[in-house]
């Protein structure tokens, strides 16, 4: 097996606000997180793909193709976006980057190819905080 | 020759913005900044590289002394504008679009008053790891 990564990005703009929990409680647990007019990050999404490079193109899938498909499919969806506010998939979840990353793969998953399978999801949100998800 | 020597100061800060000229219709808005213009905010990671250039100190050997210029770039700029709205929140983008180039300069004007007029400065603000803006241009 060979694993493939595509790297893609998108800026967006979230809180982190649990709206069942007072404003002071949400001040406590997420701090400046919380601030009620947003703010946002410029978000690394890193997709990795496992299979058998093809005998006739050494591809395990046109990495091309998957850079379009994940654009198509989960980058459209979140590029300049509000994440709390105009994300279908995000609706009524706690807008956290552990979230958003399983929410990214349930998205992507029914869409990979049959030839290769999606193996792990990574979501930078600052040089220092990162996520990795394998589906489990 | 010249002793001249620049030191850097590296900061960061995450906030939401959005483009938009108040003056324009919502498809003019659109038209000219695209995406950036939707109007529920989108956000970055901004960093900020503060640049001071001048002769070292005969006593400090110091251009300017780190410490105070960390402060000085937390206090006046990491405190104002990180995990803020720059539209909502600053008082600086209340009537200025918050575009790259606004935020070098604001930065900048923000900055220069308490650094020592014999030091040159400059701002370099990278908006995304591929889009950043100098001022005073070079």
């Amino acid at each position: 097996m060979v694993y493939l990564t595509r790297i893609e990005h998108f800026n967006a703009a979230h809180k982190l606000y649990n709206p069942q929990w007072s404003k002071e409680k949400n001040d406590e647990v997420f701090g400046r997180c919380a601030n009620e007019n947003w703010h946002g990050h410029n978000f690394e999404l890193y997709v990795t793909i496992k299979g058998l490079p093809d005998l006739e193109t050494g591809f395990i899938y046109d990495a091309k193709k998957l850079g379009a498909l994940i654009q198509d499919k989960v980058i459209e969806k979140l590029d300049h976006r509000n994440l709390n506010l105009d994300v279908d998939f995000m609706k009524g979840k706690m807008c956290s980057v552990e979230n958003l990353v399983v929410g990214i793969w349930n998205v992507l998953k029914p869409h990979i190819p049959a030839e290769v399978s999606l193996h792990s999801l990574k979501l930078v949100e600052t040089t220092k905080i990162f996520v990795e998800y394998f589906g489990d | 020759m010249s002793n001249r020597v620049s030191v850097f100061r590296k900061e960061h800060f995450n906030a939401a913005h959005r483009l938009f000229n108040s003056q324009w219709d919502d498809v003019a808005n659109e038209k000219v900044f695209g995406k950036c213009a939707l109007p529920n905010y989108h956000g970055h990671n901004y960093e900020l590289d503060v640049k001071v250039t001048g002769v070292p100190d005969e006593n400090t050997g110091y251009v300017m002394d780190m410490k105070i210029l960390s402060d000085l770039v937390k206090n006046e700029i990491h405190a104002r504008f990180d995990h803020r709205n720059l539209n909502l929140d600053t008082i600086e983008f209340k009537n200025l679009n918050p575009t790259a180039e606004n935020i070098a300069i604001v930065i900048f004007n923000l900055l220069r008053p308490k650094i020592d007029s014999k030091l040159d400065l400059q701002i370099r603000l990278y908006e995304t790891p591929r889009n950043f803006v100098e001022y005073p241009a070079s």
